[in-house]
């Protein structure tokens, strides 16, 4: 029997269990994929919000400011990717500069500190690549952009370093109350735990409505995004740029990425297909028109990848957390769209504090809140790096090519706690692949790798686990067997 | 920091040619920095025969050229380095390395020849809309992962592009057991050779569909089909002509672009057209002392023009190694295009350092027929050759000669003119 029970590894999910894990309590994470970030946490902007968009007095806004004041320490306590880059809403007409006041207003009364409205001439001076055409900006330097993955992986390796538990492959089909605790029906067997955490992402509202008679319900709301070779991010852009929506629609934003990548996105298209992830002409072709709209010489072309995020819409566009009325001991953190991965590690906290007072959990005494990420060669001196390739000779050997990744990062990342077993979660964790061959090169000898620390043949890696197979068989394998009957 | 008088950048087929060939010009003190466990590039996963005709006037397989060359370079003690990844180079011709052994290390040269090859256009790069499942590969990957790690990557093919490669791996998957069931190609033309149409296509029943191209690709973690429709001359697909193939794997080989990072991070020119460094006669970038051939140059179709190139820039190294790194001041002219190529290497031509012979190659933008090619130094015609047939997949040729030059001693233009015949 555990304590509590986390439903799902996304950035919600492991924000819980990373804040849960300084308490004394039996907690396990449930994640039907094999990796933590293979949700909605693995494909959105990557943005950690001011908070000056969100409705003032909402749970959005709270979360939002607390989650933005709370990254730069989490940043270096758990040594993920985060840069307090900024950002800008762009007013594109003069007749909308009544709705950029409104925004800054807003953004004020939400507590968000250093907003300001600033000219053509100091928007120009911020970023020089803004477009020709725009009349003023909300500049907001508490904005922020973060790896996304590494937030998540470094919260759930925290958390698994301070004991918390955590099951992949493992998809809970059933939540039932059996007298003082629930029981959930896996994949893989029934789990007893006192506490629910429904961290379920899209499905947060099917799990709600297992349990509960005032029902809730998410709608899958497809972004797709555009991400730009390095090459281009150099110096092309400092802030993330938003347009403020007119009466033509909202627009799409652009933005560096931690990795020097230039990212544009999302589209908001609601479809009903919980795992429709499908990227479509449509709405590639909407983003292109849309991406030169607050920037200029942007070189579109220079796509290395396009993808698709789902965002878990709730109908009222409200977060919805804490214990469920009618369902006590089963709580809540649903409907967490944007602002939601910045909001995530406050809701992380405030969850585990909630979870703390019902259950009167004591401080963990062999606590450690900090973590150290995959060792990244590129921030060592010459003199560092050759000496750990003396020391260890895998990182003098570069593997992915693109974003010069050497086989000691990739052995750090499948080594480590909850560590990498498929060519995603070695990518997630290291780069490898990311860049703008896109795997071309890396792939088979990444699998190599794999195949050899985890002690499996070559064809049993996955790209992301279940029936993502890389391989099918052998060269003439079926000409064999007709050979010999 | 080690010296060095030439360091080559690539120990593939061109950076092989061009070790040979400096070292022979008289210059010994040569390294070939390669990142793979052997020389020899991509010819090592390129196991079927058509590889040497023209150097060899045989028909040997991509390893067996390759080892002709490794042999050369062997025979001759030129040094190299295998595992080792060239991580930056400086307009100073300071080479910063890594390998194993040695961790991060830097030489000096007083020349560097650029061969590090070209890399294949990704999925992402198309914006094919779909799931992103696995099954999806490169065909040089598929390639090494068939020929040489000893892997099916799939058993039911569809193949985006008619690349080179793309031919070869469909003949390739046919032979190792799986079914190819179409060619899919943007274009209304192959940008592959003729004879890989034949012989890799045709002779195996597989269908090419020419101005036809991937809309859309279905499964979550595996392919599990994806949809082919015909595209309109702005290459957008056209409604009502979608066909659905059930397959599990998609091979993609949609262009090769040569690998230029490093060149770029140099500060050496790049051009537009070719997404190589711009080059003089002499093969020599924009930076003096670096040269550049093979694939990274320009994309070949043949790796016989690639080995002749490379040879080219192997002398020209050596030879400016020779003078001391000076370089006489040089009279170059802008090599002009007219009615069909899109570029030309070399871009610039100094008759004085233009050498006996000098070879230009070209690639048009479409297909053309019965047309002719000609040369003008200043109003003279000097090359005229009928062309039944030219296509943007056959890199095409003209041959310029000392003699040629020493008529023209003001000249003042160089022009490379598509005519009727």
């Amino acid at each position: 029997m555990y304590d509590i029970v986390v439903i799902g590894a996304g950035a919600v999910g492991c924000c819980v269990a990373r804040f849960l894990s300084r308490y004394k309590a039996d907690v396990c994470v449930v994640e039907k994929a094999e990796d933590v970030c293979c949700g909605t946490s693995k494909a959105n902007s990557a943005i950690v919000h001011a908070g000056f968009d969100a409705t003032h007095g909402s749970l959005m806004a709270k979360y939002n400011l607390e989650g933005n004041l709370m990254f730069p320490g989490l940043a270096k306590e758990l040594d993920f990717d985060f840069i307090q880059n900024g950002s800008l809403v762009v007013c594109m007409h003069e007749e909308d500069m009544p709705n950029l006041q409104k925004l800054y207003e807003n953004g004020v009364a939400n507590g968000v500190k250093e907003l300001e409205i600033v000219d053509q001439k100091r928007l120009r001076e911020l970023e020089p690549n803004i477009s020709d055409n725009a009349v003023a900006a909300l500049w907001a330097p508490t904005g922020g952009i973060v790896c996304p993955f590494n937030l998540t992986i470094a919260m759930a390796e925290n958390a698994n370093t301070n004991g918390v538990e955590f099951r992949f492959n493992t998809e809970v089909t059933a939540v039932v109350k059996n007298g003082d605790h629930w029981t959930l029906q896996t994949k893989n067997g029934a789990i007893d735990t006192k506490y629910v955490v429904n961290c379920a992402g899209l499905y947060s509202d099917m799990f709600h409505n297992m349990v509960s008679a005032k029902k809730i319900h998410i709608t899958p709301r497809r972004g797709d995004y555009c991400l730009l070779d390095r090459a281009v991010g150099e110096g092309y852009l400092t802030h993330t740029i938003f347009q403020l929506p007119t009466r033509l629609g909202k627009g799409v934003l652009v933005s560096p990425t931690v990795h020097g990548n230039i990212i544009v996105g999302p589209t908001a298209i609601d479809i009903e297909d919980k795992e429709g992830t499908n990227t479509t002409a449509e709405g590639i072709n909407d983003l292109i028109a849309k991406a030169g709209n607050t920037v200029k010489n942007l070189p579109i072309r220079q796509v290395i990848t396009s993808f698709a995020g789902l965002r878990a819409h709730e109908d009222h566009h409200e977060f919805i957390l804490g214990e469920v009325e009618d369902a006590p001991q089963f709580i809540d953190c649903a409907g967490v769209e944007s602002p939601g991965l910045t909001s995530s590690p406050a809701i992380g906290k405030m969850t585990a504090e909630l979870l703390r007072d019902k259950l009167g959990l004591e401080e963990n005494p062999d606590y450690n809140g900090t973590r150290k990420g995959v060792l990244n060669p590129k921030k060592l001196s010459k003199e560092e790096r050759t000496e750990l390739i003396r020391k260890n000779p895998a990182y003098g050997r570069i593997i992915c090519r693109c974003e010069s990744i050497s086989e000691g990062e990739i052995l750090d990342a499948i080594h480590r706690p909850l560590g990498a077993k498929s060519l995603d979660s070695v990518k997630r964790r290291t780069r490898a692949g990311m860049g703008r061959c896109q795997a071309g090169f890396c792939s088979p000898r990444t699998m190599e790798i794999l195949a050899r620390e985890w002690g499996v043949d070559q064809s049993e890696i996955t790209k992301c686990g279940g029936d993502s197979k890389l391989i099918l068989g052998i060269p003439k394998d079926r000409a064999h067997k007709e050979v010999q009957p | 920091m080690k010296n060095y008088d030439i360091v080559i950048i690539g120990g593939g087929p061109a950076g092989l040619a061009a070790a040979v060939a400096a070292f022979d010009a008289g210059q010994k003190n040569v390294l070939i920095l390669e990142r793979d466990s052997c020389l020899g590039g991509i010819l090592n996963q390129c196991i079927h025969n058509g590889f040497g005709l023209h150097t060899f006037k045989e028909e040997l397989t991509g390893p067996e050229y390759a080892t002709r060359f490794i042999e050369q370079v062997t025979e001759r003690k030129i040094e190299y380095k295998l595992n080792t990844m060239v991580m930056d180079l400086s307009p100073e011709k300071v080479i910063t390395a890594m390998n194993r052994e040695d961790g991060l290390f830097e030489i000096q040269a007083k020349a560097i020849i650029l061969t590090m090859g070209c890399r294949e256009r990704s999925r992402g790069a198309l914006n094919i809309p779909g799931f992103r499942p696995a099954g999806i590969y490169s065909a040089g990957t598929a390639q090494r992962l068939v020929n040489i790690e000893g892997y099916m990557p799939g058993r039911q093919v569809v193949i985006l592009g008619s690349g080179d490669i793309g031919l070869i791996m469909a003949r390739r998957m046919t032979l190792e057991g799986a079914k190819v069931k179409v060619v899919a190609e943007i274009m209304p033309y192959s940008g592959g050779l003729k004879r890989n149409i034949v012989q890799c296509l045709d002779d195996f029943g597989i269908p090419l569909k020419l101005a036809h191209t991937v809309v859309d690709i279905e499964g979550k973690e595996r392919i599990t089909g994806c949809t082919i429709a015909a595209v309109d001359e702005h290459m957008k697909p056209i409604p009502g002509t979608e066909e659905h193939y059930d397959c599990d794997t998609l091979l993609l080989s949609v262009g090769l672009i040569p690998e230029n990072e490093l060149s770029r991070g140099m500060g050496v020119a790049l051009n537009r057209v070719t997404n190589g460094p711009t080059v003089n006669e002499s093969l020599e970038t924009s930076i003096p002392g670096v040269f550049a051939a093979g694939n990274v140059l320009h994309v070949h179709d043949l790796v016989d023009f690639v080995s002749e190139e490379a040879e080219a820039a192997g002398r020209n190294a050596a030879a400016y190694v020779a003078a001391g790194g000076e370089e006489t001041e040089l009279n170059e002219i802008p090599v002009e295009i007219e009615g069909g190529p899109r570029y030309t290497v070399p871009a610039t031509i100094d008759p004085k350092r233009a050498g006996d012979k000098l070879t230009v190659r070209f690639r048009v933008g479409g297909v053309m027929k019965k047309k002719s090619v000609n040369v003008y130094l200043d109003d003279e015609r000097v090359v005229h050759r009928k062309r039944p047939v030219m296509a943007p997949g056959e890199m095409e040729e003209v041959l310029l000669t000392r003699a040629m030059f020493d008529k023209h001693p003001d000249l003042k233009s160089i022009k490379i003119k598509v005519e009727e015949e």
